[in-house]
C-alpha cells in the first residue's frame, strides 16, 4: 500500500472514486464544445487569420517588412523565439524533473503542461525558420543534407546550429513522452465511446492498449528513463539558446552567467504559462478537486525560487559588468538600464524581479485572482527581459555613427501574434479532444487522497 | 497458436486486495494469465514474477549509437570531407561537437527505446486489443486466468479466486 505523509494535503479533494475520475475528465472529450470553448476558438482564428496574412506577406516581400536595420538585426523575431521556448520548460519540468523528484502533485497538471510545452516549441521554431528569409533554403542552411556546393557541410562549431539540434530534439522527445502517456487514457476514452468514428479514432490513437501488468511495467520503465533523458535535455535546450548570445563577442552578450540565468528565466515563465493556462482550464472544466489551492500554492513557490534566481542573475550581470572594468561592457549596462530603453529594463525589473516577491505573502499565494494577475505580469516582463538582452545591447554598436533605434513594424506585431493564434487555437483542440488530465496517473493515488480526507 | 479463448476472470476493485489476491493464487498452484489494470499498480510485476524489463539496456545501446554516429558525422564532414577555416582554429576539435553529440544522443536513445516498447508490447494504430472486460480502463483490475494452461477445473479455479477476494467471478470466451 502507498503511504504519504499525514502533514501532505491531499492531492484530489471531493472525495473522488477512481471511477470519478474517469467520468469528470472524459465528459469535456465526449460533451459538446461548451459556449465558451467556441468563443475561446473563434478569438484564436482570427489572431491566426490576421498573423497568417503577416506571415504570407514576409515570405513574399522577405524580412525587410519588419523593422530590423542594420543595427539592431535581431529585434522581435529572436526575443519572441527566447519567450516562446521558454514558455515551454516548465511542461518538461513538470512531467520530467517532478517525476525524478517523486512529486505527485506532478499528475493533474502534467499533461496540459507538456501540451504547451510542445505548441510553444512550435510558435518558437517558427521564428528563427522566418528569420532565415528564404525558408525553401532553410534545411540547407540548418541540416546536414548533402548539396551541390561541395557538399559545404553546416558549421558545427555554431551555437545556432546547436540550437538547430537542440530544440528539434527538444521538440521530438517531448512529443513522445507526451504522446505515450497519453495512450493509456486514450483506450479508457475508446472503451467509453458510443459511436463509430470516435470508436475508431481513439482506438487507433490508444494502439491497442489493453492495461496488461507486462506492459505497465515496461510502460513504467520507459517513462521514467524518458523523464531521466528529458531533464539533462531540458537544461541542455535554454543552455544552448542562452549560448546564442553567450558565444559572441557583443558586449551585454557575452557572460558566462548565461545558461543557468536563462534556465532559471525559461522555468519561471513557463510556470507562469502553466498557471495563466490552468487556471482558466480548471475553471472552464470544474476541474477545482484535481488542480487544488494546493497546486496553484505549490507552482507559486517555484515562481518566487526561479524568480529570485533571475533577479540574482540581473544585478550580478550588472556588478561584473561594473567589476571587470571594461568599458564597453560597462557602457552596456549603464545605457541598458538609463538610456533610451529604459523603460523596458524598468519594466523587465519590476515585472520579474518585485512583482513575484508578493508570493511570499500566503494570502496572494494562495488567491486565484492575484495568482492569474501576476502569471500575466510574468510573462510580460519575461518578453521585456529577452527584448532588453537583445535590443539595448545592438542599438549602440561599436560605431555611434550606426547607433540606432528599433520600432516594430505592423508585421513584427503580426507575426507574434500569428503564434499566439497557434498556439491557442492547437491549445483548445487539445482541450477539447483530448484528456487534459493524466487519469491513469491520478487514479494512482486516489487511494492514497481519499483515505486521507476521510480522516 | 494454442487454444487460449476460454478464460476466467477475478474482478478487483482495490489494487491492495488485487495484489494480495496475486500472490495467494500463485501459491495455490493455479497459473495468472495476465492482470489487467486501470493504473500502474507498484509491486505487481514483481507479485506476478515477471523479470525487470530490458528496456533500459535497449536506451543505452541506442544513446551509444547516437554519440557514435554524432561524432562520425561531425569529424567526417568538418575534418575530412571539407575542413573550413573558421576563425583559424583546429579542423576539428571536441569541444565544440559535444552539443550536437548530446542531442543525437537523446534524440536516438529516446526513439530507440520508445520504438522498442511499442515492438515488445505489440502497440500499434491498427491492433484490435482483446478486451476482456470494458471496466479495465475505468476502475477495475481484472485477473485473467486461461483454462488450457491450467489443469484444475473451472469450478476449482473460480472457488480460489472467490476466496482471494475478488468482487466478480466471470466466464470470458473469445471465437477468433
Amino acid at each position: 500500500m502507498q503511504v504519504t505523509s499525514t502533514v501532505r494535503e491531499a492531492l484530489v479533494t471531493g472525495n473522488k472514486t477512481v471511477h470519478d475520475v474517469t467520468e469528470d475528465i472524459c465528459r469535456q472529450v465526449e460533451g459538446k464544445p461548451t459556449k465558451s470553448w467556441m468563443l475561446g476558438m473563434a478569438v484564436s482564428l482570427a489572431a491566426l487569420g490576421i498573423g497568417a496574412y503577416a506571415v504570407l506577406t514576409l515570405l513574399w516581400q522577405g524580412i525587410g517588412v519588419w523593422g530590423l536595420n542594420k543595427t539592431v538585426g535581431w529585434a522581435w523575431d529572436i526575443t519572441n523565439f527566447v519567450w516562446w521556448v521558454g514558455i515551454g520548460h516548465a511542461g518538461t519540468l513538470i512531467s520530467a524533473i517532478l517525476l525524478l523528484f517523486r512529486q505527485k502533485w506532478r499528475m493533474s497538471i502534467n499533461r496540459a503542461a507538456e501540451a504547451m510545452t510542445i505548441f510553444a516549441v512550435i510558435c518558437a521554431a517558427m521564428f528563427p525558420a522566418l528569420h532565415m528569409g528564404r525558408l525553401w533554403l532553410g534545411f540547407y542552411w540548418a541540416l546536414p543534407l548533402p548539396n551541390t556546393f561541395g557538399s559545404l557541410w553546416v558549421n558545427f562549431n555554431s551555437p545556432l546550429l546547436w540550437d538547430v539540434f537542440a530544440i528539434s530534439t527538444y521538440f521530438t522527445v517531448s512529443l513522445v513522452f507526451w504522446y505515450i502517456g497519453l495512450i493509456p487514457d486514450f483506450a479508457s476514452i475508446r472503451d467509453r465511446a458510443k459511436n463509430k468514428i470516435s470508436k475508431a479514432v481513439y482506438g487507433a490513437l490508444s494502439f491497442g492498449w489493453d492495461g496488461a501488468a507486462k506492459t505497465w511495467s515496461r510502460y513504467e520503465s520507459v517513462a521514467l528513463i524518458l523523464a531521466g533523458l528529458a531533464t539533462p535535455l531540458v537544461l541542455s535546450v535554454h543552455t544552448i539558446v542562452s549560448m546564442d548570445f553567450a558565444t559572441s563577442v557583443i558586449p551585454g552578450w557575452h557572460t558566462t552567467i548565461f545558461p543557468p540565468y536563462f534556465v532559471a528565466g525559461a522555468i519561471f515563465s513557463g510556470f507562469a504559462m502553466v498557471l495563466t493556462l490552468m487556471l482558466v482550464t480548471r475553471k472552464v472544466f470544474k476541474l477545482e478537486d484535481y488542480i487544488t489551492i494546493n497546486h496553484i500554492e505549490l507552482m507559486n513557490i517555484v515562481i518566487i525560487i526561479t524568480g529570485s534566481i533571475v533577479g540574482i542573475a540581473y544585478i550580478t550581470e550588472f556588478f561584473i559588468a561594473w567589476y571587470s572594468g571594461v568599458e564597453a561592457e560597462q557602457y552596456a549596462f549603464i545605457n541598458r538600464a538609463f538610456g533610451p530603453y529604459w523603460w523596458a529594463y524598468a519594466t523587465m525589473m519590476t515585472c520579474n524581479v518585485i512583482s513575484p516577491q508578493l508570493f511570499w505573502v500566503k494570502s496572494i499565494r494562495t488567491n486565484i485572482a492575484a495568482t492569474f494577475i501576476l502569471s500575466i505580469v510574468v510573462n510580460i516582463g519575461m518578453w521585456f527581459e529577452r527584448f532588453v538582452i537583445i535590443v539595448t545591447s545592438l542599438h549602440r554598436d561599436f560605431l555611434p555613427s550606426s547607433w540606432a533605434m528599433f520600432y516594430p513594424t505592423f508585421y513584427d506585431v503580426g507575426v507574434y501574434l500569428f503564434t499566439f493564434g497557434l498556439f491557442f487555437t492547437a491549445f483548445l483542440l487539445f482541450a477539447k479532444f483530448f484528456p487534459v488530465i493524466n487519469m491513469a496517473e491520478v487514479k494512482s493515488i486516489i487511494k492514497s487522497s481519499s483515505l486521507k480526507e476521510k480522516k | 497458436m494454442e487454444s487460449n479463448k476460454h478464460f476466467v476472470l477475478g474482478v478487483y476493485e482495490d489494487e491492495d486486495v488485487l495484489l494480495d489476491a496475486v500472490g495467494k493464487v500463485r501459491e495455490s498452484g493455479v497459473k495468472i494469465h495476465e492482470v489487467y489494470s486501470p493504473f500502474p499498480v507498484h509491486g505487481l510485476d514483481g507479485a506476478l514474477g515477471y523479470k525487470m524489463t530490458r528496456l533500459p539496456k535497449a536506451a543505452f545501446m541506442f544513446g551509444l549509437l547516437g554519440t557514435t554516429l554524432a561524432l562520425t558525422m561531425q569529424i567526417g564532414m568538418l575534418g575530412f570531407d571539407w575542413p573550413m577555416i573558421i576563425g583559424g582554429k583546429d579542423f576539428f576539435s571536441i569541444p565544440p561537437f559535444i552539443p550536437v553529440t548530446f542531442e543525437l544522443t537523446v534524440l536516438l536513445s529516446a526513439l530507440g527505446m520508445v520504438g522498442t516498447f511499442m515492438i515488445v508490447s505489440d502497440l500499434k494504430p491498427y491492433k484490435k486489443p482483446r478486451i476482456f472486460d470494458i471496466r479495465i480502463t475505468d476502475d477495475k483490475h481484472v485477473m485473467a486466468i486461461d483454462l488450457a494452461k491450467n489443469k484444475m477445473s473451472k469450478d476449482e479455479i473460480k472457488k480460489i479466486i472467490q476466496g482471494s477476494g475478488a468482487s466478480e467471478v466471470n466466464d470470458k470466451d473469445f471465437e477468433e
